[in-house]
């Protein structure tokens, strides 16, 4: 009796199972169409990398777009790179200063501080992007890598902020009050006790500030021109700019301006969903 | 005197981002609200050449009775729809199939996450050639593939049509941004106890009860912020739209390239107000949100 009950919930259960997998494998082609179209046009010469030819393999694989890329795109690269570093570390160093500060210190309207900080994480750009521009002019900043630090670092604080509030909020109390008995003071329990224990923190914060100021193009197209901007503005202008478009040059730059931040995701993968999953929040 | 010592040192910590925070957001937004009250139409203008006159709400009342601007606003309810509800069903069934044990999970979470760490640009040179508007013999890209498989009637203009061509563009938003939404949601699964799935079913709960009176209550914290991320995102959505469709092709309009067109002609008093509406609409979504929020952690 026992047996035969066993038998058919082990049935029914792979059956489900069998479900379970159809559905999660058709996800992973949807997820892939693009990749492939991408890659496969990516490796074909200029005859072959045309629109109706997309979905069949390259008949002769090829590098030559892969080198007009990366001569197009080396020096946006660069020039990203200079600018997205500066801007992760000196984002997550603000935004773990005022996450100690704000879980561990409250002065009076800290809520409502922290609160209106947040905010700033929501806003759309768009509301103030006119004024940032004619700001950007008054200061005579120079267009292109240094004004998108700026950017980036200023905008960048409310969620490095929060990410390292949320973070503090769960480090015991009895850790830092144990400095305070030693009479340590506000700056040196900081630097001595939560810095040394923020790192998995400023993992998760540098992976994010990372990628969203490596992906971003908004600003990128306001405040810098394809001869100083960042990757994002040099493949745009490389895949809609052109009259004749080269697609397959096109596609080899798409996946090319991706690898930095596929790169960081594949290393440091676990840190990036832990990162989503601690309720961290940006657009 | 006290006070100013104890609470003193933490508040000149955090003042320099406090300082910037003030200046470029809440500083810039009275700014940008206030150009968007005057007469800056021309290049002239906007650089001072010129003088420029206050009109009121005149450019407000201009925008909201032009059909131009009225269809953006249309277009980014149905995005908006559209990609909420596409990220928040495919995301809830991911996670809800990698909940149970399975194998390769990690191989699946990682494949799901993996378009986030792209740029909207990036994907964007791919869509443009998947969304392809070309019908027929000579279709190309996701038209070509139902022709080649003979599923021809799937054959549709996507972006290109003007009354439903939005939609087209939530499809690679969803692509994008599902593993997203289905990492939130995973979160949530796990955080559910096995004891009360458990004691639930003890007590005779069929699945549906289980998932009625104990899963889905204890996923709408996952599912409100969800919604406010995606929400916020999808009334910000530039990038996608400008490398698919780019900004002169008016099925797509949405009032964040109204405001890009706006700037590029040096109309800066229209671009700062429709900047100033994108506001108001999402404090309308967040404001809530963000006092629902504090209100919780004073708890």
């Amino acid at each position: 009796m026992s047996t035969v009950t066993k038998k058919k919930t082990e049935e029914r259960f792979s059956i489900g199972r069998t479900i379970r997998y159809v559905l999660l494998l058709l996800s992973v082609i949807f997820i892939f169409i693009p990749v492939y179209v991408l890659i496969v046009t990516s490796f074909k010469n200029g005859a072959e990398a045309n629109p109706l030819h997309a979905w069949y393999l390259p008949e002769s694989w090829v590098l030559d777009n892969w080198e007009l890329a990366w001569k197009q795109l080396s020096a946006p690269i660069l020039r990203t790179l200079q600018m997205v570093i500066p801007a992760a570390l000196i984002s997550s160093m603000l935004g773990s200063i005022n996450g100690f500060v704000l879980s561990r210190w409250r002065f009076p309207y800290a809520n409502l501080v922290f609160t209106l900080l947040l905010f700033g994480m929501f806003i759309p750009y768009q509301a103030v992007m006119v004024p940032l521009m004619k700001l950007v002019l008054g200061l005579n900043l120079p267009t292109g890598v240094p004004t998108l630090i700026l950017i980036h670092v200023v905008y960048g604080i409310p969620i490095t902020t929060l990410i390292f509030r949320n973070y503090y909020e769960s480090v015991p109390n009895e850790l830092i009050e144990a400095a305070r008995v030693d009479g340590a003071g506000m700056l040196r329990t900081y630097w001595s006790v939560v810095l040394p224990i923020s790192i998995p923190s400023f993992v998760v914060v540098i992976i994010w500030q990372f990628t969203s100021a490596w992906n971003d193009f908004l600003f990128a197209l306001f405040f810098s021109t394809p001869v100083n901007g960042p990757v994002t503005l040099a493949l745009n202008n490389l895949a809609n700019g052109s009259i004749l478009s080269n697609y397959g040059a096109s596609m080899s730059g798409a996946l090319l301006a991706s690898l930095p931040t596929l790169i960081v995701y594949i290393l440091l993968g676990k840190y990036f969903v832990g990162g989503l999953m601690s309720g961290s929040v940006k657009g | 005197m006290r006070n100013l010592k104890k609470w003193g040192p933490p508040f000149l910590l955090i003042l320099p981002s406090l300082i910037l925070i003030g200046v470029f957001v809440y500083g810039l937004i009275i700014v940008n609200f206030n150009t968007s009250l005057t007469d800056a139409h021309t290049a002239a203008t906007s650089s001072g050449n010129a003088p420029t006159n206050y009109t009121g709400f005149s450019n407000y009342v201009e925008l909201l009775s032009s059909d131009a601007f009225l269809f953006s606003l249309r277009n980014l309810l149905i995005f908006t729809l559209v990609f909420l509800c596409g990220t928040l069903l495919i995301g809830f069934v991911w996670a809800w199939l990698l909940d149970k044990p399975i194998k390769g999970e990690g191989i699946f979470r990682s494949i799901f996450l993996f378009p986030m760490a792209v740029s909207f640009v990036a994907s964007g040179v791919v869509w443009k050639w998947l969304l392809s508007p070309i019908e027929g013999e000579t279709a190309t890209g996701l038209n070509r593939l139902f022709q080649m498989v003979g599923l021809d009637f799937l054959q549709n203009p996507w972006w290109s049509d003007v009354s439903v061509g939005i939609v087209a563009i939530t499809i690679p938003a969803i692509w994008q941004l599902s593993g997203y939404i289905m990492a939130l949601f995973l979160a949530g699964f796990r955080g559910i106890p096995d004891e009360l799935r458990e004691a639930a079913r003890v007590d005779g709960a069929s699945e549906w009860q289980l998932y009625k009176s104990i899963i889905f209550p204890q996923l709408s914290p996952v599912a409100l912020s969800a919604i406010i991320i995606i929400g916020h995102m999808s009334l910000k959505s530039f990038d996608l739209i400008m490398s698919i469709a780019n900004q002169s092709v008016y099925s797509t309009k949405v009032p964040a390239i109204d405001m890009y067109v706006f700037k590029t002609t040096y109309d800066y008093a229209n671009s700062a107000a429709v900047g100033s509406i994108l506001l108001v609409i999402v404090a309308v979504l967040v404001i809530p949100y963000l006092i629902h929020d504090t209100r919780q952690r004073r708890k």
